[in-house]
């Protein structure tokens, strides 16, 4: 085996997927070359909770082959990386929470196997906050994943955001071409922001939840978090599509996204909301914004005032029905089926210690909150309410829509914060979100693409925020702000000059290195 | 709403999920700042709102009542913490 080439990390998706149909090098080299850039920062990052090398050369070889006889799939031999709330068949999947302990997924989602599909070669299971509920990935069972960015002069280390940190590091710090993602309330665009990749949820029902580890049934969407707009709409393109195991899925020809990036935005009306300028915003995203209003006018869009009027009861209402949601759904986790056990005196008492020790903190707080909200008596004040509350900040689009094609927003209030900053307040976490959960309240599609830098060197996103089922002009808008932001800037590769990793790393890294594990029964 | 311990206990139980003794005064008054929070949305109108309870864009599709999965009991109990032959194992339900 010859040793891996570092700079086939550098590329994009689309210029990887180029020079592999062109034979400038091989699927089973671009693999390698991640896995020992992966080697290398894994210790300092905790991006990845496992690598899966053996299929990972399986797949790369098979894409060889495939590229030799003319016969490349759309991502044909591009290494990615998977968060580990999609179900991988026979590797460990566990949502990051102690509940799913060495569950070993014996179905694949729909998601990964529409990229396997496609000829995508899977590196590795990626690191989240636990079953999605979190924007810093500090609640993960397998402990915080680290950004590759860092303050300007200061060492501390920082989130990538959440939940989908592992993705966004991962990306960011170029261990994967792109990554899968999920999104509830911002889970896919806060961490891209985090971390100056792209983000994007599509609408709700362009990809299938099947297979997807369950958080807030009507909120989740899965999608693509990428280094560039192309990048991500290439992956957005083989990762949707109707299918007949998930209801909610829309029975309709996916769009060719990459092909519609290529269109003029002449003409676009961007619509600015006057709802988003919050109290305590940092001036520099407020400046930010007012960048982008800049760029779009320069490139020849118009630009409207919205008005979006309850975008203040987005946030509390969400945190009504996402955990209304989870609380319902988690009610699969009781120790009988899959996971951890924990007995007790009966049944009843198996299930409750089961579940107490097999969630974290944030988890079990949002399953109180919910069946408080749904329980006799209190389900019309709280729940029945915030579903009302939600038709309204539907409804607050749909009459902004009728004026603009796009809206245009900062993605969240502030930049990356240090791990630990935030984590004794959930108040204080939960309005990370504030700019993000209108966009799943009201099922639209939205998107973060870098937009420029904090005076202290970490990347800041905007936020695109679409019509149902027009990512297409979305994603048009999307290359404008990257254009205009110039050449993307990436994180100096500080964990390559680290001393030799301590005890602890080293003992991550070999974990991480681990093929799936066979399942641990957990107690009894 | 204040969230006292007796109302922990019962969410608790409703919830399947203990909460120690010592830990249900610190339970409560954290549910009771969540919940004063989200408690802002009362002062909102929505007289006449239709509650939006789903996202789904189209009609459920239907499909023939058919069995098209199935017979792979060992699959399914093959991550079970306690099986046996193609059962799940539970703790006695019956005195």
């Amino acid at each position: 085996m010859a040793s891996p080439l570092p700079e086939l990390t550098r590329l994009t998706l689309a210029t990887a997927r180029d020079g592999l149909r062109k034979k400038e090098f091989t699927a089973v080299e671009l693999a390698e070359a991640h896995l020992a850039a992966i080697d290398a920062a894994n210790p300092a990052l905790n991006a990845y909770l496992l690598t899966t090398r053996e299929a990972a050369a399986a797949m790369a070889a098979e894409s060889d082959a495939r590229i030799a006889q003319g016969d490349a799939r759309p991502l044909e031999g591009l290494p990615i990386g998977v968060k580990d709330l999609f179900c991988t068949k026979g590797v460990r999947t566990t949502a990051c929470s102690r509940i799913l302990d060495g569950f070993v997924p014996d179905y694949e989602s729909t998601v990964t196997r529409n990229l396997w599909d496609a000829g995508a070669v899977m590196l590795g299971k990626l690191n989240m906050d636990e079953f999605a509920m979190g924007s810093s990935n500090e609640t993960s069972c397998f402990g915080p994943c680290v950004s590759p960015w860092r303050r300007e002069g200061d060492a501390a280390r920082l989130t990538p955001g959440g939940s989908s940190g592992g993705s966004a590091s991962a990306v960011a710090a170029r261990l994967a071409l792109a990554a899968t993602a999920s999104d509830t309330g911002g889970s896919i665009r806060q961490p891209a922001a985090f971390t100056g990749t792209v983000g994007v949820k599509p609408t709700y029902g362009r990809c299938s939840r099947y297979g997807m580890v369950a958080f807030a049934s009507s909120l989740d969407q899965a999608g693509p978090i990428a280094r560039t707009v192309r990048d991500a709409a290439i992956m957005l393109g083989a990762m949707c599509g109707h299918d007949p195991r998930d209801a909610t899925t829309v029975n309709m020809k996916t769009p060719d996204f990459e092909k519609a990036l290529g269109k003029k935005v002449k003409g676009l009306r961007i619509g600015i909301p006057k709802e988003y300028r919050v109290e305590g915003m940092s001036p520099e995203i407020d400046a930010l914004w007012e960048q982008g209003v800049a760029w779009f006018k320069a490139a020849g869009a118009t630009i409207k005032h919205v008005s979006l009027p309850h975008t203040h009861a987005a946030l509390p209402a969400y945190y009504i029905i996402a955990p209304a949601e989870a609380s319902s759904n988690l009610a699969r986790y009781d120790g009988v089926r899959y996971g951890l056990r924990v007995n007790g005196a009966d049944i009843i008492d198996m299930y409750e210690r089961t579940r107490a020790e097999g969630f974290g903190p944030e988890v079990r707080r949002r399953i109180l909150i919910g069946a408080y909200v749904l329980s006799a008596g209190y389900y019309d004040a709280y729940y029945t309410k915030a579903q009302r509350v939600r038709s309204l900040i539907k409804r607050d689009f749909d009459e902004a829509f009728e004026s603009v094609d796009v809206i245009l927003t900062p993605t969240t209030p502030t930049p990356a914060f240090a791990l630990g900053e935030k984590s004794a307040s959930p108040l204080e976490m939960y309005l990370n979100d504030i700019f993000t959960v209108t966009v799943n309240m009201a099922g639209l599609p939205g998107m973060s693409v870098p937009a420029g830098f904090s005076a202290n060197g970490l990347p800041l996103g905007l936020q695109l925020i679409g019509k149902p089922f027009d990512e297409e002009t979305m994603l048009r808008a999307g290359r404008v702000i990257e254009d205009a932001a110039g050449p993307r800037r990436a994180p100096a590769s500080w964990w390559l000059d680290a001393a030799p990793a301590k005890a602890g790393a080293a003992k991550r890294a070999r974990a991480a290195k681990a093929p799936a594990a066979k399942p641990s029964k957990g107690k009894r | 709403m204040q969230i006292d311990d007796a109302l922990v206990r019962s969410i608790a139980r409703l919830a399947r999920l203990k909460v120690e003794e010592e830990q249900v005064g610190a339970v409560g008054r954290e549910l009771t700042s969540i919940i004063g929070w989200v408690e802002q949305l009362q002062s909102i109108d929505t007289e006449n709102v239709p509650p939006l309870t789903g996202m789904a864009s189209q009609r459920m599709a239907l499909r023939p009542d058919e069995v098209n999965d199935g017979d792979c009991a060992a699959v399914i109990v093959k991550n079970a913490p306690l099986a046996e032959d193609d059962f799940f194992v539970v703790p006695k339900v019956l005195e």
